[in-house]
C-alpha cells in the first residue's frame, strides 16, 4: 500500500468509528432523555399520561403519608400542587418543605407515580431544576442556595 | 497570626509563579541560560509558599480556630481528629487550595527530575506550569480565599457536612487531584514543544512516565471515590454517571489514549501531531471537570455552594488555556515533521484504533454531560441525562475496543499478522466462550448487553494471559526455559498485560452487578426474616448508640445460610447533631467476591422499619480490577527503560537516577 492509501483507509475506518458512536449517541438521546416539568408546567403544559418525566419542587407541608413502604405526598412550587405515590425507601434527605426530584410518569388520574425520588445531600441544598421553579412562582430567596454536598 | 502568614504566603506564591511563568520562558526565547535557570529555585520556593499556605489551613482546622469563615463553615471541635485533617479540602475554597498544592508539586518535581533535559525545553515547561499555577492561585486569593477571618468569633463550628465526615474524603480528592494535575505535566510538554516547534522521541520518552503516573493515580481517584459513593450513599449504586464523576472519566479516557499514542511516537516517531493534540485535550478535559465542579452550572451531588463570578472566573481560565493551546497548536502544529509510516494492521494501526475508540467514548461523556446545558441555554427546557444514555452509547464502543484489546500487542510494529495474532488468541476466546456459557446455563440467561459484556471482559482477561505465554513460550518449551524467559520479560510488558487484564476484571464486576443484582425492600418487624439469593436475614431490633458529634439507630440483622448463622451485619442511620442531617452507613458483608448490602430507612410506628437489601454478585471485581490495572501501571513505571531523565541516560547514570 502506498502511503496515500495507508493514510485513507486510516481515515476511513476514523469516519466508521466516529460515524457508528455518533448513531449510537443520537438514538440513545433520542430514547433515554427525560424532560424536567414543574407543578406549573404540568398543569398548563398538560403531560400525557405514561410519559417519563422528572418533576420537581417542595414537598408540601403536612402532606406525607406513609403506609409501610407506600408513601404519597405533595409536591408545590408555591403556585400548583402535584400528587405523588412513591414505593420504596424514601432517601434520607426527605423532608417536608425540602426540595426533591422526582422520576416516573402520570397516571390517568393525574397522580404522578415516581419510581426514583432524590434528595441532595444537604440540607440547604435546592436541586437547581427546582430552584429555577421556585423563582419563577417568586417564592425563592437567595440566602437558601448557600451550601452544598461532597 | 498563621491565618494572616497563610494568605501572604499565598499572595507571594501567586508572585513568584508570574516569575515563573515569563522569566525562563523569556530566556528561552533569548537563548540565556541565566534566565532559563531561574525557572527551578523559584519552581522550589513556589512549592514552599503554597505548601505552607495549605498546611497552614490544616493546623486552623486541627486547632478549631472558628474566627476563621472557612473552618467556621467546615469543622466543629466534636469532630474527629482525622476528620480536622481531611476537612481543609472538604470545601470548595480548600478543594482548590489542594489543586494548587499538587500542581506545586509536579511544578518543583519537573525541576528536581528535570536536569537531563535540554534547557530550552525545561524552561518553556516550567513557564507553562507557572502561568497554569499563576492562574489558579489568582483565582484562589481573588474568589475563594480561604483564610477569611470572621469578628466577632464564633464559638463553634457548623460542623462538615456529615457525608464527608468518612476516610474516603482523605483518599479520594487527594488521588483524584493527583490524576487530574499529573496531567498538567504532558501538557506543559505539548506546549512548550509547540513553542519550540520540535519533538522527538526523547520528548515522548519523558512525557510517557508522567502521564502515566497521573494515570495511575486517577485511576485510583476515580475507583476509590466509586467505592466510596457505594458504601455511602446507600444506593448500593458504584456509578450514577453523575456530571462530576463524568468530569473525571472524561481525562481518564483521553489520558489513557494518551498514554497509548505516546507509546507509538516513542517506539515508532509516528502520531507526532495527534500525541500533541491529546496532551493538550486530556489537560483541558481535566480543566473543564473543575470548572463543572467548581461553578456550580451542573446539578450534582458534589456541588459546593455556587457563587456565579467564581464560575466566570474559571471559565476564563479554562477559554485562556485551552484556547490558547489550541491556537498555538493551530499555528506550530503543522511544522512538526511527521515520520515512521504503518500498515493498518500492525502494532500501531491497533493502538490508533484504541486511541479512536477512547477519544470517542470522551466525546460521548462530553455529548452527555453538556447536552442538557446547552439544551437548556437555547430552549428552556430541562432535561436529564441518565444512564440510559450512557449504556446504551458507551456500551457499545467500550465491547468492541475489550474486544479488540487483546489484539493489539500480538500485532508486530509496523506490520502485523491479523490471522496469526486471531491463531494465537484462539484459546483465549474459547475460554471465553465457555465461561459465558457457564453464565448462561446457571443465571438461566441474562440481558444481552450483559453477556455480550461478560464475553469481552473474560476475552480481555485472557487475551492479556495469553499474551504473556506467549511471550514466555509457555508449553512451546520446557517450563525452566518459560520461568526464564518470564524473568527476563521487561516490567513494562508485565504492566501491558495486568493492566489489560484489570479493564477485564473490572468490567466483568460491572457486568455481573447490572445483571445480575437481587434487591429487596422490605418492611421489618423485629424477628421476621427476608431472604435473598440463598441467605436468610433475620432483622433481630434497633439500638441507639451515640458517637462525638452524631446519634445513630443501628439495627441488627443475622445473616444465615440453612439455618446457621454466618455473619451480622449493623446497617445504621446517623443523625449529625450541628447540621441535624441524617446520613446512612450501610451495612455490607462480602461473601467470596460478592456482597450482602442493607441500608436502613425510616423506622415506622409500630417497631417496623424499612430497609433496602441487595445481593451483588461479583461486584468487588469492579475495585478490585482498577486495583490490578494501577498496579500493571506502576510495573510498567518502574521499567528501567522507563525512567525519566531524556535524553537517555548512560547505564550508570540510570541507575542512580530515581525512578519516578
Amino acid at each position: 500500500m502506498t502511503r496515500r492509501q495507508r493514510r485513507l483507509t486510516l481515515i476511513g475506518i476514523s469516519l466508521a468509528v466516529l460515524g457508528l458512536a455518533a448513531a449510537l449517541a443520537l438514538s440513545a438521546l433520542r430514547e433515554s432523555i427525560v424532560f424536567f416539568y414543574s407543578p406549573t408546567e404540568i398543569a398548563e403544559k398538560g403531560v400525557a399520561p405514561g410519559t417519563r418525566i422528572r418533576i420537581g419542587g417542595l414537598v408540601k407541608e403536612a402532606s406525607l403519608q406513609k403506609n409501610g413502604l407506600d408513601a404519597r405526598f405533595e409536591v408545590t412550587d408555591g403556585a400548583k400542587v402535584l400528587a405523588v405515590t412513591y414505593r420504596g425507601v424514601l432517601p434520607d434527605l426527605f423532608r417536608e418543605k425540602q426540595g426533591i426530584v422526582a422520576e416516573g410518569a402520570l397516571d390517568a388520574s393525574g397522580v404522578f407515580r415516581a419510581d426514583t425520588v432524590l434528595a441532595k445531600h444537604d440540607e440547604n441544598y435546592m436541586p437547581k431544576e427546582v430552584a429555577d421553579a421556585l423563582k419563577k412562582q417568586g417564592v425563592w430567596h437567595e440566602d437558601k442556595g448557600k451550601g452544598g454536598a461532597k | 497570626m498563621i491565618a494572616e502568614l497563610s494568605h501572604y504566603a499565598l499572595v507571594l506564591a501567586f508572585v513568584l509563579a508570574l516569575v515563573q511563568t515569563f522569566v525562563p520562558v523569556w530566556g528561552a526565547a533569548r537563548n540565556d541560560t541565566t534566565l532559563m535557570a531561574v525557572g527551578e529555585p523559584v519552581a522550589f520556593a513556589g512549592l514552599g509558599f503554597v505548601a505552607f499556605a495549605f498546611f497552614g489551613l490544616m493546623a486552623l482546622y486541627v486547632g478549631s480556630d472558628f474566627s476563621v469563615a472557612n473552618v467556621y463553615e467546615n469543622s466543629h471541635s466534636a469532630m474527629a481528629l482525622v476528620y480536622k485533617f481531611t476537612a481543609v479540602w472538604g470545601n470548595h475554597e480548600g478543594s482548590m487550595l489542594l489543586w494548587v498544592f499538587v500542581l506545586a508539586i509536579f511544578s518543583a518535581l519537573v525541576a528536581l527530575f528535570g536536569r537531563h533535559l535540554p534547557d530550552r525545553l525545561r524552561a518553556n515547561v516550567l513557564g507553562v506550569e507557572g502561568a497554569i499555577a499563576a492562574a489558579f492561585l489568582l483565582f484562589i486569593l481573588a474568589t475563594s480565599n480561604p483564610f477569611l477571618r470572621l469578628d466577632p468569633a464564633p464559638a463553634e463550628g457548623r460542623d462538615l457536612n456529615p457525608i464527608l465526615q468518612d476516610l474516603g474524603l482523605a483518599i479520594h480528592p487527594p488521588l483524584l487531584y493527583l490524576g487530574y494535575v499529573g496531567f498538567s505535566i504532558a501538557f506543559a510538554f505539548a506546549v512548550a514543544a509547540l513553542i519550540e516547534g520540535k519533538i522527538d522521541a526523547a520528548w515522548a520518552r519523558w512525557v510517557r512516565p508522567w502521564t502515566l503516573t497521573a494515570w495511575i493515580f486517577l485511576t485510583l481517584g476515580i475507583s476509590m471515590g466509586s467505592y466510596w459513593a457505594y458504601y455511602e450513599l446507600g444506593w448500593g449504586g458504584f456509578w450514577f454517571w453523575d456530571p462530576v464523576e463524568n468530569a473525571s472519566v472524561m481525562p481518564w479516557l483521553a489520558g489513557t489514549a494518551l498514554l497509548h499514542s505516546a507509546v507509538v511516537m516513542e517506539k515508532r516517531d509516528a502520531l507526532k501531531v495527534w500525541t500533541i493534540l491529546l496532551a493538550i485535550l486530556t489537560f483541558s478535559l481535566s480543566l473543564l471537570g473543575t470548572f463543572l465542579v467548581r461553578s456550580g452550572v451542573l446539578t450534582s451531588v458534589h456541588a459546593f455552594a455556587t457563587d456565579p463570578t467564581r464560575g466566570v472566573f474559571i471559565l476564563i481560565i479554562l477559554v485562556l488555556f485551552i484556547g490558547g493551546s489550541l491556537v498555538l497548536f493551530a499555528v506550530r502544529g503543522a511544522e512538526l515533521k511527521q515520520g515512521g509510516i504503518f500498515a493498518p494492521v500492525s502494532r500501531e494501526g491497533a493502538l490508533v484504533i484504541n486511541n479512536l475508540l477512547l477519544t470517542t467514548a470522551a466525546a460521548t461523556v462530553l455529548t452527555g454531560t453538556l447536552y442538557p446545558l446547552a439544551l437548556e441555554a437555547l430552549t428552556a427546557d430541562k432535561i436529564s441525562v441518565g444512564p440510559p444514555f450512557f449504556n446504551r452509547s458507551l456500551g457499545p464502543l467500550f465491547l468492541l475496543l475489550l474486544a479488540l484489546m487483546p489484539f493489539g500487542p500480538l500485532l508486530a510494529w509496523k506490520r502485523g499478522d491479523a490471522y496469526g495474532a486471531a491463531q494465537r488468541l484462539t484459546y483465549a476466546a474459547g475460554a471465553a466462550l465457555i465461561v459465558a456459557a457457564l453464565v448462561l446455563y446457571s443465571t438461566q440467561g441474562g440481558p444481552l448487553l450483559a453477556m455480550a459484556g461478560l464475553l469481552a471482559g473474560v476475552f480481555a482477561v485472557t487475551g492479556a494471559l495469553t499474551e504473556l505465554a506467549d511471550r514466555v513460550a509457555l508449553f512451546r518449551e520446557p517450563l525452566a526455559a518459560s520461568f526464564a524467559r518470564a524473568k527476563g520479560l521487561p516490567r513494562s510488558a508485565w504492566g501491558t498485560s495486568i493492566a489489560h487484564a484489570g479493564i477485564g476484571i473490572s468490567l466483568i464486576g460491572v457486568v455481573a452487578e447490572t445483571g445480575w443484582s437481587e434487591e429487596r425492600i422490605a418492611s421489618l418487624k423485629p424477628g421476621e426474616n427476608v431472604s435473598i439469593a440463598g441467605f436468610e436475614l433475620l432483622y433481630k431490633g434497633i439500638d441507639e448508640r451515640t458517637g462525638p458529634n452524631w446519634r445513630a439507630e443501628v439495627g441488627h440483622f443475622d445473616v444465615r445460610v440453612g439455618g446457621v448463622t454466618v455473619a451480622t451485619l449493623d446497617p445504621a442511620k446517623r443523625v449529625y447533631l450541628a447540621r441535624n442531617q441524617p446520613t446512612t452507613e450501610a451495612g455490607i458483608k462480602t461473601f467470596g467476591l460478592g456482597q450482602l448490602y442493607v441500608s436502613l430507612g425510616d423506622s415506622e410506628a409500630g417497631g417496623a422499619i424499612s430497609a433496602r437489601i441487595y445481593w451483588k454478585p461479583y461486584v468487588t471485581l469492579i475495585w478490585l480490577g482498577t486495583i490490578v490495572m494501577a498496579l500493571g501501571g506502576m510495573l510498567s513505571l518502574s521499567d528501567r527503560r522507563l525512567r525519566v531523565g531524556a535524553p537517555r541516560p548512560a547505564a550508570r547514570r540510570a541507575a542512580a537516577t530515581p525512578a519516578e
